[in-house]
C-alpha cells in the first residue's frame, strides 16, 4: 500500500489533484482510493487531501494514514500545521516553496532529519498556467521523486485528465509538470 | 433516442456521488425535484449538467426546499414517470413527512441519500443518523459501502421498486464524504446494458391515464387505514425481499457482482464478528483478516438490505458465532442501538448462546480507525474466552473524555 497526504488550502486543487493522480494510476491496473478532509472549510481555509494505492482492492476507509509521502503545495503550511503528524521513519516529503531544501528545514526544525526534497510550485504555476494552483506541478515533482512512471507517460494521461479545459491550459499544465519534474531538489 | 450516448471506460474513478449521478443518467430518469444538501448535492447537479449536455430525456425542478423536493417526485410518481433524487440529512429530516405519503401510497421513486449527521450541533459529516430516522417510513432501505455499491445499487433500487407487485419507494444510502467523496476504481456498465437492466418505466394507476381514472392519497379513518398500512407491511415483509434476491441474482448474471441481502465475510468458522454498515463493513473485513493472521477467527456481517429487515438472514449468518458486536453510527438517543436491538430481537428464541454486545461509534463522521476494531475484536474474543459478556452491554468508541458505557 502506497499512501499518500496532501496539504492544501481550499482552492489549490488538492482534491483535483489527488483524483487526477488517482485516475492515472487506476488506468495501469491498480486498485486507488482519493479523498478528503473538508470540514465546512472555505476558501484558503488549511485541509488535507488523500491517496491510497495498492495492488489488491482497498477496503481501508480509516481516515488515520501514516504515509509514505507527503505533498505541501502551500508554503506557509509548513508552519502553521504539522505536516509531519503520523509520518513514518522513511516518510518523503515533498514541499513547495521559494526556498532551498536546507532553508527550509533551519527554518522549520521539525523536518530536520527527514527525507525532503523542495519545488516551488507556486512559482512554476504562476507562470505557466497563470494562477497559484500548484496541484499538477506537485505531480510531476512526486513522478521525479517517486520514478512510480515515465513523465511522458504521465503527462499524456493527464491530458486526458484534462481533457475538458481549453487547449492553451492544458499545455501550461503540461509545461508546469515537466518543470517541477525537472526542479525539484 | 434523442438523447445521446456516453462513452465509459470499463473502470472509471469516480467518487460515490458521480457513480450515483451517472447511474441515475443510465437509467433515464424522466423526473428529478431536487433540493441541494451537503453532501449529496453533486447527486442531483451531475443529473442536471447530464441533461443540460443532453444525455438524459427528463426534467429537473428546482424547488425551495426537500419537503418540496420529495412532495414533486409524489407528483411525478403518481403522474407515471421514473423519479428519483437526493437527500441528506437536515434535508432528508424536513422530507419524512413526504417519505410516508410516497411509501403510503406506493410510488416506486428512489431516493439517494448520502448519510449525515443530523443537528444540533452542526455538522456535515457522515454517520448513519439520516438513515435511522427512516427506517419506520415504509421505504425499502439498500446500504453501499463504497462508490461501487453506489453505482451497483440503483439500478437495483429502480428493478424492485418499479416491479408492479412491489410498488415501493427505495432509498439508496452511502456514507457521507466516506463514500459520497471518496474516488475510487468503479466497473461500469456501458448505456444499453445499464438501461437494459432496469427496463422501460412500465406505468401502473398512473394519473396521466386518462382512459382510467384514479385517485391517489386519499383519506381513510378508522374504517380502512389499517388495512392499507397492514398491507403495506404484508408486502414489506413476504414480497420485497423475494424480489431483492431476484434483482442481486440478475444483477450478478449481467455484470458478475454479487449483492447479498445480508453479506458475509469470513464468517464460515467465525468465533467474534462485526455486524455494520457503510464503509465500516469494509474497514472491518480488512481488520478481521489480519486478526486471523493473529490467531482470533473474526469475521464481518454486513446489514445489505437495511429494511425490510434481514431477520432470517441475519439469524443464519450469526447462528453459530460465539460474540457479537452491533456497530451503530447514530446516537440512540436513550436506548440501545438499532442494529443491537434488531439483532437481539432476531436471536432471541433461538438456540444461539451468542454473546451480544453494541457500540456506538463514528458519530458526526469520527473516524473509525484500524486500531479501534482491532482492540474491538480483542474484546469479543476476551467475552468468548470468560463465557460472558465482560463489558458494559453499550460503549462509546472513539469519544474523547471519559470512558461512556451504559447498561
Amino acid at each position: 500500500m502506497l499512501e499518500i497526504r496532501w496539504h492544501s488550502r481550499a482552492g489549490q486543487g488538492a482534491v483535483t489533484g489527488a483524483k487526477g493522480l488517482a485516475d492515472v494510476i487506476s488506468t495501469t491496473g491498480k486498485h486507488v482510493q482519493a479523498f478528503a478532509f473538508y470540514g465546512s472549510a472555505k476558501r484558503g481555509a488549511a485541509m488535507t487531501a488523500y491517496n491510497r494505492v495498492d495492488e489488491e482492492i482497498i477496503m481501508n476507509h480509516e481516515k488515520y494514514m501514516e504515509p509514505d509521502y507527503v505533498f505541501v503545495i502551500d508554503p506557509a503550511l509548513v508552519y502553521t500545521s504539522d505536516v509531519t503528524i503520523n509520518g513514518k521513519e522513511d516518510t518523503k516529503y515533498i514541499i513547495t516553496t521559494h526556498m532551498s531544501t536546507d532553508e527550509l528545514i533551519a527554518s522549520q526544525p521539525k523536518l530536520k532529519g527527514k527525507e525532503v526534497y523542495t519545488v516551488d510550485c507556486i512559482k512554476i504555476a504562476q507562470e505557466t498556467i497563470g494562477r497559484p494552483i500548484p496541484n499538477t506541478p506537485m505531480l510531476g515533482a512526486f513522478m521525479k521523486i517517486s520514478g512510480m512512471y515515465d513523465i511522458e507517460f504521465f503527462k499524456e494521461s493527464m491530458v486526458r485528465i484534462l481533457g475538458k479545459l481549453p487547449q492553451k491550459i492544458i499545455d501550461a499544465n503540461m509545461i508546469a509538470i515537466q518543470r517541477a519534474y525537472d526542479e525539484v531538489k | 433516442m434523442a438523447f445521446d450516448k456516453m462513452e465509459l471506460r470499463d473502470i472509471e474513478v469516480w467518487d460515490g456521488n458521480f457513480a450515483a449521478a451517472q447511474a441515475l443518467r443510465q437509467c433515464q430518469i424522466d423526473v428529478v425535484a431536487a433540493y441541494p444538501i451537503t453532501p449529496s448535492t453533486p447527486i442531483v447537479e451531475g443529473y442536471a449538467k447530464f441533461l443540460a449536455d443532453n444525455y438524459v430525456e427528463g426534467e429537473f425542478v428546482m424547488v425551495e426546499s426537500e419537503h418540496a423536493a420529495m412532495s414533486g417526485c409524489i407528483g411525478a410518481a403518481a403522474a407515471g414517470g421514473r423519479v428519483a433524487t437526493a437527500t441528506s440529512s437536515q434535508g432528508f429530516a424536513l422530507m419524512v413527512e413526504t417519505l410516508y405519503q410516497a411509501s403510503g401510497m406506493r410510488l416506486p421513486i428512489v431516493l439517494n441519500v448520502v448519510n449525515r449527521a443530523l443537528a444540533a450541533p452542526l455538522n456535515v459529516n457522515g454517520d448513519h443518523s439520516d438513515m435511522y430516522l427512516g427506517r419506520d417510513s415504509g421505504w425499502i432501505q439498500f446500504d453501499s459501502y463504497c462508490p461501487q455499491d453506489a453505482y451497483d445499487l440503483n439500478f437495483i433500487a429502480f428493478r424492485v421498486a418499479e416491479d408492479h407487485d412491489v410498488r415501493l419507494p427505495c432509498m439508496v444510502h452511502q456514507d457521507g464524504f466516506m463514500t459520497s467523496h471518496t474516488a475510487q476504481g468503479v466497473h461500469t456498465m456501458d448505456d444499453d446494458t445499464a438501461y437494459s437492466f432496469v427496463g422501460d418505466f412500465k406505468p401502473m394507476n398512473d394519473m396521466l391515464d386518462f382512459e382510467h381514472p384514479v385517485t391517489h392519497g386519499v383519506q381513510t379513518e378508522e374504517d380502512w387505514h389499517f388495512e392499507h398500512k397492514a398491507r403495506q407491511h404484508n408486502d414489506l415483509m413476504t414480497k420485497v425481499m423475494p424480489k431483492i434476491q431476484a434483482a442481486f441474482d440478475d444483477f450478478k448474471t449481467l455484470t458478475g457482482r454479487e449483492y447479498n441481502i445480508v453479506e458475509r465475510y469470513d464468517m464460515d468458522d467465525a468465533d467474534v464478528c462485526v455486524v455494520c454498515m457503510g464503509t465500516s463493513v469494509e474497514t472491518a473485513r480488512e481488520v478481521a483478516l489480519e486478526m486471523r493472521a493473529k490467531g482470533i477467527k473474526a469475521g464481518v456481517v454486513g446489514i445489505r438490505v437495511v429494511r425490510p429487515f434481514p431477520f432470517f438472514e441475519i439469524q443464519e449468518a450469526l447462528k453459530d458465532v460465539k460474540a457479537i458486536a452491533a456497530l451503530d453510527r447514530s446516537a440512540p438517543g436513550g436506548a440501545p442501538g438499532m442494529l443491537f436491538n434488531e439483532i437481539a430481537g432476531c436471536l432471541f428464541n433461538t438456540d444461539t448462546k451468542a454473546l451480544l454486545s453494541g457500540y456506538i461509534y463514528g458519530l458526526g463522521g469520527r473516524d473509525l480507525t484500524k486500531k479501534h476494531l482491532v482492540d474491538l475484536f480483542t474484546e469479543l474474543q476476551a467475552n468468548v474466552d470468560a463465557g460472558k459478556v465482560l463489558t458494559p452491554l453499550q460503549q462509546f468508541i472513539g469519544v474523547r473524555g471519559p470512558k461512556l458505557q451504559f447498561l
